[in-house]
């Protein structure tokens, strides 16, 4: 049988507590060969992870198999015991799952964790199973293959962790790998060397692969086929090349144009120079403790404009939000609302400097207290800022669900009975409860799926337009700040190296690691991820890592263009060039990449 | 997952969607029967709580009374069901006095952070270096064997557990965005303990409350019976067991039945609180899978 792996109308079930069971798989069918790699795209709850996982027989708890046959190596494996089962897994089919950080246990070295399921399956002393990991870890490009097994996970890299994670999945030689999300979770900067490790092992050791992902620019670059879900059907199978350049459903065509939202690079901040700034940052320095993450960073917000902020994560951007709220006091510096500058301390500041800058979080459903119905969660910054109680309380709070595209019946629920687009939209009403004059998003579409997400964006550019309400929109997903932001500031380990107007930031002369974040974002179009991992811009950004407070430019030990003896000490003169784009670099303007 | 609704139940209390098994119903029903004989027993109970009704000491069950007389001759059943009610109230008190002290505390070490947790945290601690037994020994021994005393100084000792847990659950809670949204928003440390923080930790502070409900009754009982717990001729399970410990020899029910009351509503007290924490965790734990 050439099939490595063929899944025959599949049906899973699933049960919320206390309810019925509901389908979630409907009738799914799908085989892949050897060495071929299968992509599972859609958005979440689509049903794609739950497919990934019977695929090694098995159901998440509250979940079941109602039905269909999985064939895996002529075996079929849900007529198998669990204890044959269990030998399969591992040995004939492994899993990666989205967050490397989660699956490694803190307390052991990473070596012992990869040769676990070899050891446990008996193929070989620890010795010659180490041996073969080192062999794995060189194959997947990881520094010091002999000492990184040494390690603790917390000692390495996110992106080098989700690649020993792959050596953990591949230490059996399994015939199946199954990926989830694998570097969903990643910066794109990191998610280039590990799609290129990824896809590398899998060619060389013609194993075959499930890759499960929303992000279709990803797919392009390491999938053979690509099947389409949604809701736990079945929409679209084909080829790569034919689903990306000829889909032929809707859906299809719909979850490509939100991947990536059409730049918007019109230029029309000019005319509000005039204006005071909704927010202005000077010279600000903060950290934790004695760590410093943000040296002297300044920043304007102008009115009724959208200020994107981007950079890898750990560089910052955070932080500089925590900052502006409070939350985390500045240690030097200025930070001005309004034109009225605002003490550092949260408790300092007068309740009228807290209603002006409101904040939305990145994980919608942490952020809402899971025991307060919406009707309170919105009543009570309605309360706390204007006074307002009973009657006018409840109008207020229908009109904002209104403004956020939520129906006036949500004011009775509990966060648990919205959805997660929907929390963030009540998120942001009780941001937008106080009357701000400035919300800072904080990655705010992150956890979203891009569909949902898109929506938010919507919704974020209608209420400026209405409501001439400015936003400090944080993330790293440049396509998104790209079509959103009118400004955007790009900050490398805590320091602003590049900002302007959006349209200058994202056109050339480019900072070089603007340069390399751009050149990061994966195209939706096949051989792209080979063609950028051999520039000298990808090659120089993965060997070094970020030095927070380094002396002289940070960036210069990933930096292609790096004027040795002058980067490493001299602190980089801050440049204003053409098109009011300002950039911290030594390299003079023309010799910038272009 | 998808804009439409999920069928995900409100989870308005702590309480809801908790089903009913087969352990819960026995042992809910243990205690109520306990907290019942302790609102009526007075004037259910066959005599006084320290009326002599034979001349025989160490009758056997059916003899003298229906269980029995103790070692003055007393009527054990009566001394039992008044007994109830000086045991729960007692524990009842310290409970609420450690949960007021603890949680208090523990709360605030967890919000206020620095000076303030250090301080309270290094005295709790050193509090907690001494065995409670041992500590409450010497508290009894200098300020002597009142009720007030008795009370104030097992809540006392409890407090200390009641601290910790609840500045671990405050720490847990205090990093978690909606409370960092209503720091932002200004809110006062009072509004964040009593309308964001405590709300979210009602679930490990109600089996919290169990199981320091039961640990005072033992603790109590433990006192009683050394002496320095209620006084006769007030009736007390710890105190009946201890005052007819004589009597264990000749097969008295008078000192084997107080011991069995304190195991069943002990027991009882403690199934309850595991089957509350396992259908806690269950839930959560379906409800991220569902997510």
């Amino acid at each position: 049988m050439s099939d490595i792996l063929s899944i025959r109308n599949l049906r899973v079930e699933g049960r919320p507590p206390g309810g019925a069971y509901v389908p979630i798989v409907k009738d799914v069918s799908l085989s892949v060969r050897k060495g071929e790699v299968l992509a599972l795209i859609g958005e979440s709850g689509s049903g794609k992870s739950t497919i990934s996982l019977a695929a090694m027989g098995f159901a998440r708890p509250g979940c079941r198999i109602a039905g269909g046959e999985v064939w895996l190596n002529g075996y079929d494996i849900m007529k198998l015991s669990p204890r044959e089962r269990h030998a399969l897994r591992g040995d004939a089919v492994s899993y990666v799952a989205q967050s490397a950080a989660a699956s490694f246990n803190p307390a052991l070295r990473i070596g012992r964790q990869v040769i676990e399921a070899p050891l446990w399956h008996g193929a070989g002393d620890a010795a010659t199973l180490t041996a073969q990991a080192t062999e794995l870890y060189r194959k997947l490009d990881l520094p010091n293959p002999e000492s990184v097994g040494h390690r603790f996970p917390h000692q390495v890299s996110g992106g080098q962790l989700q690649r020993l994670m792959a050596a953990m999945a591949m230490s059996c030689g399994p015939d199946l790998l199954i990926l989830d999300e694998p570097t969903t979770a990643l910066d794109v900067t990191t998610q280039i060397e590990v799609l290129k490790a990824f896809k590398d092992i899998i060619r060389e050791q013609g194993t075959a692969a499930i890759y499960v992902t929303h992000d279709l620019a990803v797919v392009a670059q390491v999938a053979d086929r690509i099947l389409v879900l949604k809701d736990g059907e079945m929409v679209e199978e084909g080829t790569t090349d034919a689903i990306l350049h000829n889909p032929q459903h809707d859906y299809t065509r719909k979850l490509m144009a939100a991947v990536r939202p059409a730049p918007h690079l019109v230029d029309h901040v000019a005319a509000r120079d005039a204006d005071v700034p909704v927010l202005s940052v000077q010279n600000v320095t903060a950290g934790y403790g004695t760590v410093t993450i943000l040296s002297d960073v300044s920043m304007e917000v102008p009115r009724a404009s959208v200020v994107g902020v981007i950079g890898e994560s750990g560089c910052g951007k955070s932080t500089l939000a925590r900052v502006v709220a409070g939350l985390t006091p500045a240690r030097e510096g200025r930070i001005e609302l309004n034109g009225k500058q605002v003490e550092a301390e949260l408790d300092a500041r007068p309740r009228e400097a807290l209603r002006d800058c409101q904040m939305v979080f990145q994980m919608a459903d942490t952020a809402l207290n899971p025991r307060q119905r919406i009707r309170d969660i919105l009543g009570r910054p309605l309360q706390f800022y204007h006074g307002m109680t009973g009657r006018k309380q409840a109008d207020r709070v229908a009109e904002l669900l209104d403004l956020v595209d939520l129906p006036a019946s949500f004011a009775s629920r509990y966060p648990a009975e919205l959805s997660g687009g929907q929390k963030q939209r009540v998120n942001l009403a009780r941001a937008l409860a106080a009357d701000p004059r400035i919300i800072l998003c904080d990655e705010v579409t992150s956890a979203l799926d891009t569909v949902v997400a898109a929506g938010v964006i919507e919704l974020l550019k209608s209420l400026r337009d209405r409501l001439g309400v400015a936003y400090m929109f944080i993330s790293h997903d440049l396509s998104t700040v790209a079509s959103f932001a009118d400004e955007v500031v790009v900050l490398y380990a805590g320091r602003v190296v590049e900002k302007g107007p959006s349209k200058a930031v994202f056109q050339a002369p480019w900072h070089p690691y603007t340069h390399l974040l751009l050149a990061s974002v994966p195209e939706m179009r096949q051989g792209w991820l080979e063609g950028v991992a051999d520039t000298a811009e990808a090659r120089a950004a993965s060997t070094g890592s970020v030095q927070i407070g380094a002396k002289g430019c940070p960036f210069a030990n990933r930096c292609a263009k790096v004027i040795t003896g002058t980067c490493e000490t001299v602190a980089p003169p801050v440049r204003d060039l053409p098109g009011g784009l300002t950039i911290a670099c030594h390299l003079p303007p023309e010799a910038l990449p272009a | 997952m998808s804009d439409a609704t999920d069928p995900i139940a409100p989870r308005a209390s702590v309480f809801a969607g908790l089903r009913l098994t087969w352990t819960a119903i026995i042992a809910g029903s243990v205690l109520l029967f306990w907290f019942t004989l302790a609102l009526i027993g007075p004037w259910i109970a066959p005599h006084g709580e320290a009326e002599i009704i034979s001349s025989t000491t160490f009758a056997p069950i059916g003899e003298g009374g229906i269980l029995g007389t103790d070692k003055l001759g007393r009527d054990v059943l009566s001394r039992l069901i008044y007994g109830v009610r000086t045991t729960m109230l007692l524990a009842l008190v310290t409970t609420v006095i450690s949960f007021a002290c603890g949680v208090t505390l523990g709360f605030a070490a967890a919000i206020l952070k620095g000076w303030f947790d250090v301080i309270v945290s290094r005295i709790v601690e050193a509090f907690m270096a001494f065995p409670s037994t041992l500590l409450a020994l010497v508290i009894i021994g200098v300020f002597g064997t009142s009720i007030t005393v008795l009370v104030l100084t097992v809540g006392l000792v409890l407090s200390t557990g009641v601290f910790r847990v609840s500045r671990a659950l405050g720490y847990d809670v205090g990093v978690m965005d909606f409370v960092e949204a209503a720091r932002a928003r200004g809110e006062g440390t009072w509004w964040i303990l009593t309308r964001e923080i405590l709300p979210n930790s009602m679930a490990p502070l109600i089996a919290e409350f169990g199981l320091r409900f039961t640990f005072s009754i033992l603790f109590l009982s433990g006192l009683s019976f050394l002496g320095l717990g209620v006084q006769e001729p007030a009736a007390d399970w710890g105190l009946m067991v201890q005052e007819n410990v004589g009597g264990l020899f000749l097969g008295s029910s008078a000192a084997l039945l107080p011991a069995a009351c304190i195991a069943s509503l002990t027991i009882s007290m403690n199934l309850l609180v595991d089957w509350f924490q396992q259908r806690q965790q269950g839930e959560t734990v379906l409800e991220k899978i569902d997510q």
